[in-house]
């Protein structure tokens, strides 16, 4: 029987495998660039330099369509940042904060505890800036935009390269026969090769505090990097933890194996029936 | 369930057994008062497995509930909260999502496992009932909880299944009327979350109820076995502790070694992507894809030209396993005696397990590519139909004309006729 | 049975003993561990902590006016006391007081006193009698039971047993208080 299970295994994962074969192939015939991101694999840990760079590209660029509701400043902690460090840069930004006593709107400075403000206040105002389209809250795309498959794990499309494909896969013209419309832009890496969004990035658009030469793919793989942490910020304890769960857990395996056996020992042969 | 041959060691145990014999029914349902079969095998950990999972579901559910918020406008961001500022909420909600995922593996396997061994079979087929019933309760269940996180395949998920039942459109309007009954509303919405957020947390209860009927109904012709003969004399048996529950807990704690793999290094494998986006009723995904476990039925339901009669074929195809007990009529019980009906099981298997695949996969997709092609909706119609042929054509007319192989004497007997072999 | 044969038997029981209770003891751990998410969980959210301690800038409180904040869910009064209220509160400090404490404690720095606005009897908010120093001792007054603090939130009379509450808390500058 044991043979069976093996050929039913085998048979299942080719199956999902072409599932999965067939998901990333589909779609658009450009092939996604694969980056070995120094967070992925069961040890990875977030590249805080570059975490702390895609946190300037996101407020010196994205943030001016992009939200980031989830996040508060006081995350910003495991940036590496200490807390003066975080207050100070929640202060840059200004909350409304009730009216005053004639009735005019009253600002606040930004605290830890608050989180990173909207651009636009409403859907509407952000198509209406946004020609229509509206643009994707940052926090959570670092794990909406994966597919993810458990028995090919090399089909997986990851959202950091997702993210960074997008932003440097920009044709400044279609490919020819491409019909594309008024401010529409051709990407390679965009569902149907039409995205709203003009290219954000371009070389030196920031200058980076760590003095990292800001070209366009150093920007895209930081501020990606930047939004996986957004999406998953305590991937690193969840590894941590897992680690020792694992660990620990296979060695009680292997005690309980024995017990179990020392348990049986006598029935397992038959010897209480002789 | 348990007998009464328990006896309490103290004077205080005595005393208390004497008005509550609560021990005693633990000691003979799961303690050295129930004999099980000796030759049980590795197959029967699943049992106990699932009500692992049922407890690991219930209080990671229960703890969820105090950190979130069944509101359309809240919802998404409670989950997010969870996942971010409650203590070891990460930990919490993706044991939840992926103990879902873990817990039907463990049921397909058990309910599997059944059905290779002839479990169903008399005189066990009331306990093949209550199984199912778990079983369907699970898959409401388990349908209601993903709608809480209120994502887009929350809403969108929410949305297809309830409309199915839309189908049942006897008289003008009669479809409407039901789905405004189940939405609480012209679509889905809050009032739909609030319910469906009241029965997710009623619904695990009542599977506990109808688990605990299923043990009561397992202990009283006691458990099935890989031979598929009864267990009669005192050699055939051994208690229950220890030797059944050293194995369970060997099993558990192999179970929990893979089950971790998943919560800590691929937490979202079994979800979809799509979930992580807020729900928005104007915006419907690409594609839309029910969980993994519902996906060989969601075949069966997109294989049908006409709504009704797909709805009906779906619902029968989970039905059918009910009459599965008659369908069979075959003396010997264990597939391990009848190698045409073990042939035609796997067969079952492949095409169930292709079902599935093909319920990820647009009906127009492509799946073989011979010159013509052929897309999924003709193969999920030709698995379909093989599907049923299994439960209407092969099990009845295989389990009565197959020559089987000749079954021991007893379970005693194998053992030392195996243990004379070598 | 030879001796030999029972001395192997029994190493071999000891042996398995220890297995079984060294299995155990790792299962236990193991249950412990596990639920202590379990129980962890429900102590306060990161978004909680991080609004258990405030900062309030008390330059705008003009001299003998009472602000009301809230910390920790509970109503923190800043009151900045006039000269003559200082001196009243200073005067006082030998009266005969349930909780005795001089005026200067109270207070880090005297013109600004910073106290939890719940009554220490049965958890009420106090009502301010404070800006026509009305009532017997021109400072707190609880209308649920009648106790009464005066202007350095002393109690004076009345059920309550201790004086208001003072938080923990810190200048950051002349005029921002850090509480919590």
């Amino acid at each position: 029987m044991l043979k069976i299970v093996k050929n039913i295994g085998l048979a299942t994962m080719i199956i999902l495998g072409s599932v999965s074969l067939a998901y990333a192939s589909g779609g658009s015939s450009y092939e996604l660039k694969k980056h070995d991101w120094p967070h992925a694999g069961p040890f990875g840990k977030f590249d805080k330099a570059a975490l702390q760079r895609g946190l300037q590209v996101y407020k010196e660029v994205c943030s001016a369509c992009h939200s980031l509701n989830m996040v508060a400043f006081r995350e910003l902690t495991a940036l590496g940042y200490n807390e003066a460090e975080v207050k100070a840069f929640a202060a840059e930004y200004e909350f409304l904060d009730g009216t005053d006593d004639e009735g005019e709107e009253k600002y606040r400075k930004g605290k830890p505890q608050d989180y990173f403000p909207a651009p636009f206040t409403s859907e509407a105002e952000a198509r209406d800036s946004n020609n229509g389209a509206l643009p994707p809250d940052f926090s959570l795309l670092g794990k909406s935009r994966e597919h993810l498959s458990m028995f090919t794990p090399w089909n997986s499309i990851y959202s950091e390269d997702y993210i960074v494909g997008i932003l440097t896969t920009y044709h400044e013209e279609a490919p020819h026969g491409f019909e594309i419309s008024d401010g529409m832009h051709f990407n390679e890496t965009f569902l149907g090769n039409k995205i709203a969004m003009a290219p954000p990035l371009s070389d030196e658009l920031v200058e980076y505090a760590d003095g990292t030469k800001a070209t366009t793919e150093q920007m895209a793989q930081d501020v990606a990097t930047f939004m996986y942490w957004a999406a998953e910020p305590k991937m690193e304890a969840r590894k941590e933890m897992g680690f020792k769960v694992i660990i620990f857990m296979t060695i009680l395996t292997i005690m309980l194996y024995f017990v179990n056996k020392s348990v049986w020992r006598k029935v397992k042969k038959g010897d209480d029936l002789v | 369930m348990g007998s009464s041959t328990y006896v309490p060691k103290s004077k205080a145990g005595k005393w208390f057994e004497e008005r509550l014999p609560i021990m005693g029914l633990i000691h003979g349902t799961l303690g050295a008062g129930y004999n099980a079969p000796r030759n049980l095998n590795y197959w029967w950990n699943f049992g106990s497995l699932a009500g692992f999972m049922l407890v690991v579901q219930i209080l990671t559910g229960i703890i969820l509930v105090m950190h979130y918020t069944p509101h359309v406008d809240f919802a998404f961001r409670a989950v997010e909260h969870i996942m971010r500022d409650v203590n070891y909420g990460w930990l919490l909600r993706y044991t939840h999502s992926n103990g879902a995922s873990m817990f039907f593996v463990v049921v397909y396997i058990h309910i599997l496992r059944g059905m290779y061994f002839g479990s169903y079979k008399s005189p066990r087929e009331v306990l093949w009932f209550l199984g199912l019933v778990i079983y369907l309760l699970m898959m409401a269940t388990g349908f209601m909880g993903y709608v809480l996180p209120w994502g887009q395949m929350s809403f969108w998920g929410a949305t297809v299944i309830t409309n199915l039942f839309g189908a049942f459109n006897f008289y003008d309007g009669m479809g409407d009327s039901i789905l405004h009954l189940l939405w609480g509303g012209f679509s889905v919405d809050n009032p739909t979350l609030q319910r469906f957020f009241s029965l997710h947390y009623l619904l695990p209860f009542v599977i506990v109820g109808v688990v605990i009927l299923h043990i009561w109904a397992l202990h009283l012709p006691g458990s099935n076995n890989p031979l598929g003969i009864d267990a009669k004399g005192p050699g055939d048996k051994i208690p229950f502790h220890p030797y059944y529950t050293a194995k369970d807990a060997f099993g558990l704690s192999f179970f929990i070694v893979i089950f971790a793999l998943f919560i800590f290094y691929m937490p979202n494998i079994m979800g979809h992507p799509d979930n992580y986006i807020e729900a928005n009723p104007m915006v419907t995904p690409s594609h839309i894809v029910p969980e993994w476990y519902y996906l060989p039925f969601y075949t069966i339901l997109k294989a049908v030209p006409d709504k009704l009669f797909g709805v009906i074929a779906m619902f029968s195809s989970i039905l059918i396993f009910f009459v599965l007990p008659w369908l069979d009529g075959s003396k010997v019980r264990s597939a391990k005696f009848r190698p045409a009906t073990a042939f035609f099981f796997w067969l079952f298997i492949i095409n169930a397990i292709f079902l599935g695949y093909l319920g990820t996969k647009l009906p127009s997709a492509i799946i073989i590519n011979m010159g013509g092609g052929i897309d999924a909706l003709t193969l999920g119609r030709i698995a379909s139909v093989l599907y049923f042929a299994y439960f209407i054509v092969v099990v009845p007319l295989v389990s009565r004309m197959e020559s089987t192989k000749p079954v021991p004497t007893s379970i005693a007997q194998s053992v030392l006729d195996a243990r004379k072999e070598g | 049975m030879t001796t030999n044969d029972q001395i192997e038997h029994e190493e071999e029981v000891t042996r398995r003993n220890f297995l079984y209770v060294a299995t155990g003891v790792v299962g236990a751990v193991g249950v412990v561990s596990a639920a202590w998410p379990l129980v962890d969980q429900m102590n306060p959210s990161a978004d909680v902590l991080a609004l258990a301690s405030v900062e309030v800038d008390m330059s705008s409180i003009p001299e003998g006016q009472t602000v009301k904040v809230l910390w920790r869910g509970k109503p923190i009064f800043i009151r900045h006391r006039t000269a003559k209220e200082i001196a009243r509160g200073v005067s006082e400090d030998n009266d005969p007081m349930k909780d005795p404490a001089l005026d200067k404690d109270r207070a880090q720095k005297p013109e600004w006193l910073v106290m939890i606005g719940i009554c220490t009897h049965l958890g009420c908010v106090p009502l301010d009698n404070t800006e026509f120093q009305s009532g017997e001792y021109g400072g707190w007054y609880c209308p649920c039971h009648g106790s009464e603090y005066d202007i350095a939130g002393r109690i004076r009379k009345g059920p309550a047993p201790r004086n208001l509450e003072i938080p923990k808390y810190e200048y950051l500058n002349d005029t921002t208080v850090k509480i919590g």
